[in-house]
């Protein structure tokens, strides 16, 4: 057999025939990028491949960089090889990448979520022969409920809230989870009130054409009095911290795909946890790797062990590949 | 189920206090009253007889769930809790229940009495007639440990808001023996004197560390000194011709400890004593680790009754003559217990535990100092104008422990914790440098932030060198400082060793794994202090 077409090393997954590689987490001349999300887009790179949606982000949060960018579905030949980007459905911009090579067909999923959230591009099933999936969830007790049904939930919340003139705070991840939420809110609610890092990324991806409702960002010298009944979305790291502390008394809220489970919940200790995550659920990865009609799965970050002696099981040829992306399987802090 | 399912969503979904004890109550002012003696029942410890075994559990949740076996075994860890686990696989019911919270309880004692083969489909069709939340707590009630974030205090204080009675006449009337099956909400809340079974014990008074020297609590006139022992807490309770001996977690522990038998023959009835359960050689406590198996054994085998004879060191009187003495001032109280105690023959196994003179604080500061040697653990000061109040109040009673002793060791092994602790690696084995090899000698759990924790856990992930099923041996590179209550020889451990209490103090960032401690050190410090 011929060497295969992507490789794993210590700097990441390594196409040696087109010479690039895929997320690496070390500094090296060619790299695509699936998202910008920090254990994905690194720094250092010589030269930066992604979506043309990904990468507004991208240049905010990594400065200047050499970096080109490529339609959903558009195809570039590196060194012999046929690279194209498609829908992860995990964050605006967002892409799985297809490497094609003389009928030999890898995808590397990058963060994915099947399901469409009405706000980054709907995730595309790409046929392969090979795939490397994410599987930040893979174990059986992730199962997401419809995102409608969440955001009746959290509307819920939050009019609560503005009905006893209070504050409802919402810690989620900068970057996609906020976004995402600010999507699901209902504006008719109350003001919608941002941290400086939420709207910062708010403004690139409005830039873009990203459909957000209107939000206003916390200013030191905000009267915060006049906007009772608001919704603040705050990075969880500003949770509990003294930036908070201006909205005395706020119900706090936490979404994330580990508030499935009641000890990362009651871990969190806010009020309110709200299963909402920008990866697959079980079912989903499952779905997902079926439609992609590969027999040789490559499970990265999660629950990896696990999730490859299922696959085995139900006969597919899974081989874990050890990565260093956001996380170990619980790192509770990344966009889980 | 719907009411409590409710009831649980509520408390589940704040941090705050006020807004749970508010959720209880609403619960008692609306259910029904077999609703509320079993929700007093549940967050008070008790629990109906468990129906099936978790093995059993497993088995049908994995074949419900169309997942294999393992899957839900190797999930189980990761969520930290079994009845979740299971609730969380279980396909979406299609049914709906509208049966009450006794009714499912019933369900399950009935399910206690019926054949084996007749329990799987009984459980297969309560699980798809319960939501998410109700076949969780539904699960709960099967594996037992119902702790939700309710401790019996907040239930108790929630009951007094409801019914208006007293929360200290609401604690006493829930203490002792008694089941849902063998009492009614209305005999044991509402009836003016409840006929009390003989054997129910009052709400122990627990005492508050004492973080720095004791010149704050002003006069030394005031205050009362005792050794802190290290056994047991217990209640020796005389009524009616018998004897009943209750621990601090409210488990009636008689049977366990015959020397008190003899007791009824020394003391009048009516009499109800708190002290530590000791092992005793005739002149002083044994140590703790004598004492531990004696705690866990149901009946006692007459080699160990010999080996390891206990006494309880009483220190307070809370009845006398069926008179209930808690109101009165500790002085008055602990005069009543010398005279009672004074002319006791050593066979009844009660002794006073001796009160300390001493002059100023100083001098009692010394007399601390000298603990280990009494065999005690430090001293408790009590405010000998203070009253038996219920539960840990603040600022009559206060524990003046040692400082610890401890010792420099490197991680070994670790474990995933349960609960609020699910995913994270929180369960340590540490060892000591003995030449060339690392021996294990003690475990921890706590004294790390969740920060540390999550540090911790990532760096576990990426150093594991060898698994045993949930167990992890990881590369010996960290060293930690233990702190531990006491040190023991024991023939059970490898090392050799037993410790007491050993906690996390300081995760040693600057020591280097071969500066940790060596074996020698801990056989130095047990015959030191051991």
């Amino acid at each position: 057999m011929a060497d295969p077409l992507l490789t794993f090393t210590d700097r990441g997954i390594y196409c040696p025939r087109g010479d690039f590689y895929i997320d690496p987490w070390r500094p090296v001349d060619r790299a695509v990028i699936t998202h910008g999300h920090s254990d994905h887009a690194r720094p250092g790179h010589r030269a930066y491949l992604a979506t043309h949606q990904a990468l507004p982000v991208m240049r905010h949060r990594l400065g200047e960089i050499t970096a080109q960018g490529l339609d959903y579905g558009e195809t570039l030949d590196i060194g012999g090889v046929t690279v194209s980007l498609h829908p992860a459905g995990h964050i605006p911009g967002s892409a799985q990448v297809r490497v094609e090579h003389r009928g030999e067909v890898w995808v590397v999923s990058g963060d994915y979520k099947t399901t469409p959230d009405g706000l980054c591009e709907d995730f595309e099933p790409v046929q392969c022969q090979h795939f490397v999936t994410e599987c930040t969830f893979g174990l059986p007790v992730f199962k997401w409920k419809p995102q409608a049904e969440v955001a009746g939930e959290l509307n819920a919340w939050w009019a609560e809230q503005a009905a006893q003139g209070g504050f409802a705070m919402l810690g989620a991840y900068s970057l996609g989870k906020a976004q995402r939420l600010l999507h699901m809110l209902d504006p008719g609610i109350g003001p919608i009130l941002t941290h400086g890092a939420v709207e910062a990324t708010n403004e690139i991806l409005r830039g873009q054409g990203y459909d957000l409702p209107m939000t206003e960002q916390v200013t030191p010298d905000m009267d915060v009095k006049s906007r009772t009944g608001a919704l603040i979305i705050a990075p969880p790291s500003a949770l509990g911290s003294q930036w908070a502390r201006r909205f005395k008394g706020a119900s706090t809220g936490f979404a994330s795909g580990w508030m499935r489970l009641r000890g990362v919940r009651r871990r969190r200790s806010t009020d309110r946890g709200f299963v909402v995550s920008d990866h697959a659920d079980w079912d989903g990865l499952l779905e997902a790797i079926k439609s992609t009609m590969a027999e040789n799965i490559y499970p990265t970050h999660g629950y990896t062990d696990i999730f490859a002696r299922y696959l085995n099981e139900i006969g597919y040829t899974a081989r874990v590949v050890p990565t260093e992306f956001g996380g170990d399987e619980d790192d509770q802090e990344t966009a889980a | 189920m719907k009411d409590f399912a409710a009831l649980f969503t509520q408390i589940d979904q704040t941090t705050k206090t006020s807004v749970k004890t508010e959720a209880l109550a609403a619960f008692f002012r609306k259910a029904n009253d077999e609703d509320k003696l079993w929700c007093i029942a549940l967050f008070s410890g008790r629990r109906p007889k468990r129906a099936v075994t978790t093995t059993q559990l497993r088995e049908w949740a994995a074949e419900r769930a169309e997942v294999p076996l393992w899957l839900l075994e190797e999930s189980y860890p990761i969520v930290g809790d079994l009845a979740e686990t299971i609730a969380l696989l279980l396909p979406e019911g299609g049914e709906t229940s509208n049966e009450s919270l006794s009714f499912w309880v019933k369900e399950l004692i009935a399910l206690s009495q019926v054949d084996l083969d007749a329990r799987k489909p009984r459980i297969l069709a309560a699980w798809d007639r319960l939501d998410a939340t109700e076949r969780f707590l539904f699960n709960k009630l099967i594996t037992g440990g119902f702790r939700v974030g309710v401790s019996q205090k907040l239930m108790t204080r929630a009951l007094a808001l409801a019914t208006g009675q007293d929360e200290a006449v609401l604690a006493l009337k829930l203490m002792g023996g008694w089941t849902p099956q063998t009492t009614s909400y209305h005999a044991l809340i509402e009836a003016d004197s409840p006929d009390a079974d003989a054997s129910r014990p009052y709400p122990f008074y627990l005492a508050h560390p004492l973080e720095s020297a004791p010149d704050e609590l002003a006069a030394p006139q005031d205050w009362q000194a005792e050794w802190k022992w290290d056994g047991i807490r217990g209640q020796l309770i005389l009524r009616d011709g018998a004897q009943y001996l209750w621990s601090r977690g409210e488990e009636l522990i008689t049977d366990r400890f015959p020397e008190f038998a003899r007791t009824v023959d020394f003391l009048p009835p009516g009499t109800v004593l708190d002290g530590e359960i000791v092992t005793w050689d005739g002149a002083a406590p044994m140590g703790f680790s004598t004492l531990q198996p004696r705690i866990g054994r149901k009946t006692v085998p007459k080699k160990l009754l010999k080996e390891a004879p206990v006494i309880l060191l009483a220190y307070d009187l809370l009845e006398v003559g069926g008179e209930d003495l808690r109101d009165r001032p500790l002085h008055e109280r602990r005069a009543r217990l010398d005279t009672l105690l004074q002319d006791i023959p050593p066979e009844a196994a009660v002794r006073p535990s001796p009160v300390i003179r001493f002059e100023d604080w100083q001098s009692l500061a010394d007399t601390r100092d000298t603990a280990r040697a009494a065999r005690a653990e430090g001293l408790m000061l009590k405010r000998l104008s203070s009253p038996y109040q219920i539960g840990r109040k603040k600022g009559d009673w206060w524990k003046w422990k040692l400082d610890p002793l401890t010792v420099d060791a490197v991680m070994i092994y670790a474990q995933q914790g349960h609960g609020r602790r699910a995913g994270l690696f929180t369960d340590f084995t540490f060892a000591v440098w003995k030449g060339n090899e690392l021996v294990p000698f003690t475990k921890a759990y706590s004294g790390l932030t969740d920060a540390e924790f999550g540090q911790i856990t990532t760096w576990v992930r990426k150093n594991t060198l060898e698994r045993f099923g949930p167990v992890r041996r990881v590369s010996p590179e960290h060293v930690f400082e233990i702190a531990f209550e006491g040190i023991q020889a024991s023939p059970r451990h490898k090392s050799g060793i037993a410790l007491r209490f050993p906690r996390m103090a300081r995760w040693r960032h600057d020591k280097p794994p071969q500066e940790a401690n060596t074996l020698k050190d801990l056989q130095d410090m047990l015959a030191l202090y051991g």
